[in-house]
């Protein structure tokens, strides 16, 4: 009997995602049956008053600031796992820089694009007012967009990374290190060619999480991107992504353009559970 | 270039990366804080918004929080941990614990924008009679779901914290499985489950995405479950992007970065405790 409610429990974490799923797809394919698949995925005109409902740009927008925020968080959050799984003395490492990614991971996604949208645009509306050919677009010289949006994002994926990597680095034999040193090997001639290629299939992990996390958040980015619709031709563009396009349109849509809306949330779904498989799988790969 | 110098370069740039990760947290808290500590005051946390939320305080998303987070926690928590026992004590290595599994893997990986679509469809629109539409009780069964796998996780490494010899100890003394699990392995395991609710509440506390489509937002004190509400993150989203009065929003921004802190504070402590107490 108690087994039973027990398993029951257990079981919804299943059946959320199932239903999430059933959902999401219930209420978007239908227009992706009306107006075919490409013409959805791959059109350009977001225009839901018209019946123009082509996410394309949105779709850019995500990957273009994913993109940017891998640059500039990996190299770094790796190097920080780096540091603190095989550099880092007790003093500064477990006292000081553990609790601040701790709390890194806790702020809020609003307060960072309360951040973002105080400091980090009128920095970037200053550099594009700088440059003759951008100052006189209105829509590149506004500090919203790819890169507001891609410093944000790659602050925000740090934890995520820092954290699954030094696990990785972390669990690498001791042996290995021993080996390494024992053949004369100085101590980063061991971290780069013996503990990083072991813990390579974890750190792509941590890498790879830090991706997903990018694609899914929403309210810092639509905070700082500027989210015109339109498929961004400069690194000063204004950009609005799937998760922006869904949060920003939701509250005054209806009827089909509630079901593009959604049809939106399927692509982003397929996009999140390719990039999970993958983590999950890397994931694996760690243990010998 | 010789590897002494190799080293000597290596280990300045992961210093300089490494210390720049604290550089940025110390400048984000500060600048919010240097913006919006002044804005705090007895007023501000106690009076209403007026102007949508130009002018006056923010006492009803402060209030709407506590409800949804409560709401959203008692909903969540014996869910979760039920599902933790199981996983723990009863579940053999088959294809459905496996499936479970993937499950909380899968549910842990999911924006939480999806889960607004799918709380928008289910809890918003379908059971609208029982949930009143866009109200507290969508929201905080939304959140429910988005919190599931934290609680679970945390969960469950409590309990196998809890060492086998107790086990053993209360199965020799004639306990059944289930006496043992609610007397021994949930007493023992109980400061790493709250260690694990306590950051669930950091992680709820924070959430907007999946709000905006679920809980209304609503400026006004809720006065019943089923009504609309709009909780402090909420409340910052819209001062700042909706408003404009960027002062409010820093206001609420310190407040909530406030309660994270006071939220981590807390699941530190509860931690060091417990550790202190099975070294002890």
């Amino acid at each position: 009997m108690y087994k039973k409610i027990l398993f029951a429990s257990a079981l919804i974490a299943l059946v959320i995602i199932v239903l999430t799923a059933g959902f999401i797809f219930k209420e978007g394919v239908p227009v992706f049956t009306k107006y075919g698949v490409g013409n959805i995925v791959l059109g350009n005109n977001w225009n839901p008053t018209r019946q123009g409902y082509g996410i394309w740009p949105m779709v850019v927008g995500s990957v273009y600031v994913t993109l940017g925020a891998l640059l500039l968080g990996a190299p770094m959050g790796v190097s920080t796992a780096i540091f603190l799984a095989e550099i880092a003395p007790k003093k500064p490492g477990s006292s000081v820089i553990r609790p601040a990614i701790e709390l890194l991971a806790g702020i809020p996604s609003v307060v960072y694009g309360l951040f973002g949208m105080t400091t980090i645009v009128p920095l970037v509306r200053k550099m594009a007012l700088g440059i003759p050919a951008y100052a006189k677009e209105p829509l590149l010289s506004t500090g919203y967009g790819i890169i507001a949006g891609s410093v944000i994002l790659a602050i925000m994926i740090l934890p995520t990374i820092i954290n699954v990597s030094e696990d990785a680095i972390r669990s690498v034999p001791k042996e290995y290190k021993e080996g390494s040193l024992a053949l004369g090997a100085t101590h980063w001639q061991t971290i780069y060619r013996v503990i990083v290629p072991a813990a390579r299939s974890g750190i792509m992990a941590g890498i790879v999480l830090g991706i997903g996390r990018a694609i899914g958040e929403t309210m810092a980015i639509i905070m700082v991107a500027g989210n015109a619709p339109v498929v961004p031709h400069s690194l000063f563009s204004t950009v609005r992504t799937l998760t922006g396009n869904i949060a920003i349109e939701m509250a005054y849509s209806s009827g089909e353009h509630t079901q593009a809306l959604f049809a939106t949330g399927i692509v982003l779904f397929v996009f999140i559970m390719v990039i999970n498989s993958v983590a999950l799988f890397a994931k694996r790969e760690v243990k010998p | 270039m010789r590897p002494r110098t190799a080293e000597k370069l290596a280990r300045s740039v992961l210093w300089v990366s490494a210390m720049h990760t604290v550089t940025v947290l110390v400048l984000i808290l500060g600048y919010i804080f240097m913006n919006g500590l002044g804005k705090i005051s007895w007023e501000f946390l106690t009076s209403e918004p007026k102007s949508m939320g130009a002018e006056g305080g923010i006492f009803s998303s402060i209030v709407s929080t506590i409800i949804f987070t409560l709401t959203t926690l008692i909903v969540s928590v014996p869910v979760g941990a039920a599902a933790a026992i199981y996983l723990t004590e009863y579940a053999r290595r088959d294809i459905g614990a496996l499936l479970i599994r993937f499950g909380i893997d899968t549910l842990a990986g999911i924006p939480s924008i999806v889960f607004g679509l799918f709380g928008f469809a289910l809890f918003v629109i379908i059971l609208k009679p029982l949930t009143g539409g866009w109200s507290l009780v969508s929201g905080a069964l939304t959140g429910a779901c988005m919190i599931l796998p934290t609680l679970i996780r945390t969960t469950e490494e409590a309990i196998k914290a809890v060492p086998d010899s107790y086990r053993e100890g209360s199965y020799a003394l004639g306990a059944t499985k289930w006496q043992t699990v609610m007397r021994i392995v949930i007493p023992n395991a109980l400061p790493g489950i709250v260690t694990g609710i306590i950051l669930s509440i950091g992680r709820i506390v924070g959430e907007t995405a999946a709000l905006l489509l679920t809980l209304g937002g609503s400026m006004f004190v809720p006065t019943k479950l089923t009504e609309p509400a709009s909780t402090m993150s909420m409340h910052l989203y819209k001062v700042a992007m909706e408003v404009g009065a960027m002062d409010m929003a820093f206001g609420t921004a310190s407040v909530l970065i406030i309660t994270v802190l006071l939220i981590n504070l807390a699941a530190n402590k509860v931690l060091r405790q417990m550790k202190n107490k099975t070294t002890a």
